[in-house]
């Protein structure tokens, strides 16, 4: 754990080892969580904590993936519903339902998500970049690679191009992920 | 670097006080009243900014501030007498410090010229002493010569060896030290001073320098010099930042020379050294108890130490001729005006007197601490509001435990939010400056009287007051104080008054800015209104309504735009940065006796007063500020409005309803006014609403809290807060409703917004004053709704 955060804050340094096992140094910790049938995960560093759900306070004229905000320990952190975010409409929350915090650059905010399920050590040659999808049919900037675990799939997220149309400048963002991927 | 730049930090910051000190101090200057203490606190401050500015390299500023406390020096021997004149060129130095200091803050050259005016100003002082000698030293050339004679002293790079190294060089040379006076010999008419100055070994850390100290000392007359190296350790036991050396200086001076002379040079460094003054008077050839051994260093092992048993006296040679002190650039340039100084904290106290009771905490500190008193209060609300579900009668202990527990959360809340708090002096004390000033520029005269400088109220409310405490005291005296003739004809004393009083009253700070001039002149302002279009012809207005329209926007009775007022963006400006702190402005006037302008701000704005009120299943703050009062319409009290809006019949006036749950997208809300209730608001600028809502709960303060911090701005809404049971609660921005509400109801999100800031920083939107223009009044008559607050 110490090894591979101390390497995971330098950086990828995959071209220096290549790698095998999993306590090689240049693996980096993800946390996982279902959201329906899917699997996501997240960097470790990132997360900040993770709790249960308490009852949010809406906010006006937002999209629906924007769940609304919530008090944690006297800070207001906006919760986003990961499920409307990939258009599975809002999710009927439960006490079962859990709040990833996360830290993204300066901010403070909260991703609404079915489940944890795991927390899994990835080394960074095991990550395949997601397929040649149309950048109209997914919005894949946000999407960081593909993993599989035993046999099941799980989507990488890039966590700061997941938000990064709630800065305030939801255009410019978009424009300037997309210009940075690959032309089809 | 990062060392370096946390003290440069320090450095700017405490020269922020210093420089407060100064003015202060330069204003209280007044011919014939000197009172030296405020004199030498002036000087020490000079001295201080120049000192640490050195340390930085500042150059320039250095260079300024020498040419600035050379004059403050003569000043303070007497030399200078203090006139109106000189008074306001040293006020004018210190404005041209504080530019240096913030350019030097910014990393920036200032530009070329800056502190020419001021520089020559100056010297011109110095010249005139010198062409005619003060009254305190009348024939001594040596000791009252100029002090810009001295003016290389700082950049003597041979520093603190400087006078070691010439005796032992004269040691060396075994020769007998040329032109200086015989040892043990008082010539007739001089005093022979035997000062043994042992500093502490840590004295170089605080910053002092022992050469000047030196140096001073050979100013006040033929001094000889003897560097002890007794202590000084092996090489490799030297600690390079301790100060090994102690000094015996023996001084020939004049009898215009005495023990305070002496004194003063180590005003600075008293506490840090052990010093010994004797003095011997003509009777000669006594050699001075001490003498014999003092040369006798034993020769310590480090490379620095061969100093053998020598008489080594250095003649007291005046430094190099006098340098025309780095002149500052030359080039005539813009004085760009960057006269904003940071000013914090009331008067800092005697720079070297004894250590104050305060330390200096980042403000960040605090307001985290603020913070989490805040999290304690909301917490420990939430544990009562369990505990009331309890069976009553058992676990009495815990509910007792509980109650004290809020009193002490109440208590420790005071006084977190009473570190933050600040004395209004720090405002106050810049204004009369800014009345001399206006006087000045007026041609009248005016008397600035100040009352409740203690009053304590936030930093931030403190600092938001500056501006508009500055206008309208310009506007008391330009528009409200008469000339000194038309005074003395309507039988009132030449001098107007502005008196500028601060008090607590019932949670809310109250300012007052008072004048005995002749009030407001209701027939032309009313003229002036109708031929701005801002009041329609015909309309009849009550006096106090009239008075109220000198804050709308775009209004001014000055027929010429003068520098101080007339630009008719006074006023206006001043009610909007007192609303955008949640305050209340109004003004009653008398004609031919003078005006009175009562502001009344919350004490924080941390904490809001606001009115809870919910709307489907949501909730949300309306600032108390803002509300006029609630009501539930009959049916027959609204009306529809060319099918697109609702208006209500109140207070004789038309308003339009907005429906809150329409405008935010609210499900499960009471859209029939009838059976809701209408909260009548007001913005800023006077403009009403009527906000339909479905229930109002109730008045309570409330902790301001940023969505912008991990979210962003959202429309017509001003902040965040955190209620009781811990949830989140919006707090409104009436204002950004208005504008929301006047492009439809639930337009796209992000757009361009305009933004009632609670935190002061942004001001409110401009709207344009409707065409019907009823003032409305800032003090308002209490509605049947509404508490006082």
């Amino acid at each position: 754990m110490s090894s591979s955060t101390a390497i995971a804050s330098v950086g990828p340094r995959s071209d220096l080892q290549p790698m095998g096992g999993t306590a090689n140094g240049t693996d980096e910790q993800y946390v996982t969580f279902t959201v329906g049938n899917e699997e996501y995960g997240v960097n470790i560093l990132a997360v900040r904590e993770i709790r249960g759900w308490t009852p949010e306070s809406r906010l006006p004229n937002l999209p629906d993936y924007v769940r609304g905000v919530i008090n944690l320990r006297g800070i207001i952190i906006p919760i986003f519903d990961l499920r409307a975010r990939f258009g599975g409409g809002p999710t009927q929350v439960s006490k079962r339902h859990v709040v990833v915090v996360m830290q993204v650059g300066e901010r403070t905010r909260g991703i609404l998500v079915d489940a944890i399920s795991d927390i899994l050590a990835i080394g960074h040659e095991e990550i395949k970049p997601p397929p040649d999808v149309d950048n109209g049919l997914v919005d894949a900037e946000y999407l960081s690679g593909l993993y599989t675990a035993e046999n099941r799939m799980v989507t990488l997220l890039s966590v700061d191009r997941l938000f990064a149309g709630e800065h305030g400048e939801p255009e410019t963002a978009l424009r300037a992920a997309s210009a940075a991927a690959p032309a089809p | 670097m990062d060392d370096l730049s946390r003290f440069k930090q320090t450095y700017f910051d405490e020269s922020a006080e210093l420089l407060a000190v100064a003015e202060s101090g330069l204003l209280r200057l007044a011919p014939g009243e000197v009172d030296m203490d405020e004199v030498n606190a002036i000087f020490r401050a000079v001295h201080s900014i120049k000192g640490g500015g050195g340390a930085f390299g500042f150059n320039d500023l250095v260079a300024f501030a020498h040419e600035f406390e050379t004059v403050m020096d003569g000043v303070r021997n007497g030399d200078i007498p203090v006139t109106t004149i000189l008074v306001d060129t040293l006020i004018r130095a210190n404005d041209v410090l504080a530019r240096m200091l913030a350019h030097a803050a910014d990393g920036t050259d200032a530009p070329a010229g800056t502190t020419d005016d001021t520089v020559a100003a100056l010297r011109r002082v110095l010249v005139q002493a010198d062409a005619a000698p003060g009254t305190a030293v009348p024939a001594a050339p040596p000791a009252a010569a100029p002090p810009t004679h001295y003016a290389d002293d700082e950049d003597d790079e041979a520093g603190i060896f400087g006078d070691a190294l010439a005796a032992i060089q004269a040691a060396r040379d075994d020769a007998a030290p040329a032109g200086t006076v015989p040892a043990g010999t008082v010539p007739e008419g001089k005093l022979r001073w035997t000062v043994v100055f042992r500093p502490k070994a840590d004295l170089l850390l605080s910053g002092n320098e022992p050469t000047y100290m030196l140096r001073a000392l050979r100013r006040l007359g033929d001094a000889e010099v003897v560097c002890h190296l007794d202590s000084l350790p092996g090489l490799a036991a030297l600690d390079a930042e301790l100060l090994h050396m102690s000094w015996t200086v023996t001084l020939l001076a004049g009898p215009e020379v005495g023990r305070p002379q002496i004194d003063d040079v180590f005003e600075f460094v008293a506490d840090d050294c052990d010093i010994q003054i004797s003095v011997e008077a003509p009777p000669p050839a006594v050699l001075p108890a001490g003498r014999a051994d003092a040369g006798t260093a034993s020769p310590g092992v480090g490379p620095a130490a061969p100093a053998e048993p020598a008489l080594p006296a250095v003649q007291a040679a005046p430094a190099a001729p006098p340098v025309p002190s780095a002149p500052t650039q030359a080039a005539p340039g813009t004085a760009a005006g960057n006269g904003g100084k940071p000013r914090t904290g009331g008067p800092a106290g005697d720079h070297a007197g004894p250590a104050a009771h305060t330390i200096r905490v980042d403000l960040d500190k605090i307001d985290r601490l603020v913070n989490m008193v805040g999290e304690m209060v909301i917490t420990q609300a939430m544990i009562a509001e369990h505990l009331r579900d309890l069976p009553p009668g058992q676990f009495q202990e815990l509910l007792e435990g509980l109650e004290g527990l809020a009193q002490h959360t109440r208590e420790l809340r005071e006084s977190v939010m009473s570190i933050r708090a600040q004395p209004v002096s720090s405002v106050f004390s810049r204004m009369p400056r800014l009345v001399r000033e206006c006087a000045a520029m007026t041609g009248k005269e005016v008397v600035l009287v100040t009352s409740g400088e203690t009053t304590e109220v936030d930093k931030t409310v403190v600092e938001n007051l500056v501006d508009p405490l500055t206008h309208m005291i310009r506007n008391s005296i330009d528009h409200g104080l008469e000339g000194p003739e038309e005074r003395e004809r309507t039988g009132k004393p030449r001098a107007g008054t502005v008196h500028l009083s601060a008090a607590h009253r019932s949670g809310r700070i109250v300012i007052e800015v008072t004048d005995d001039g002749r009030g407001i002149n209701r027939a032309k302002v009313l003229s002036k209104a109708i031929e701005k279009g801002l009041v329609q012809p015909g309309a009849t207005l009550t006096d106090e309504e009239i008075d109220n329209l000198i804050f709308l926007p775009g209004f001014t009775t000055a027929d010429q735009v003068s520098n101080l007022s007339g630009r008719g963006v006074g006023m206006d400006v001043v009610r909007r940065n007192i609303s955008s702190l949640g305050g209340r402005i109004g003004v009653y006037s008398t004609p031919g006796e003078g005006s009175r302008f009562v502001l009344s701000l919350p004490l924080t704005l941390a904490v809001l007063d606001g009115m809870v009120i919910s709307v489907g299943e949501e909730r949300f703050v309306l600032p108390l500020t803002n509300i006029v009062e609630s009501l539930r319409p009959k049916p027959a009290d609204l009306h529809g409005l060319v099918n697109k809006c609702d208006v209500i019949m109140a207070r004789g006036e038309y308003v339009r309803l907005v429906h809150l749950h329409r405008l935010f997208g609210i499900p499960k809300a009471i859209d029939d006014a009838t059976r809701g209730l209408v909260v009548l608001v007001e913005t800023e600028d006077g403009a009403r609403l009527g906000l339909v809502v479905d229930e109002v709960l109730g008045q309570q303060q409330v902790v301001i809290k940023s969505l912008e911090a991990n979210f962003r701005r959202l429309d017509g809404v001003a902040a965040a807060t955190i209620l009781g049971d811990g949830r989140v609660a919006l707090i409104l921005d009436v204002a950004g409703l208005r504008e929301m509400s006047r492009h439809g109801a639930g337009t796209a999100p992000g757009g361009p917004a305009s933004a009632n800031s609670l935190s002061g920083s942004l001001p409110p939107p401009q709207t344009t004053p409707r065409p019907t223009a009823r003032p409305v009044l800032a003090e308002r008559p209490e509605s049947h709704q509404r508490q006082p607050v």
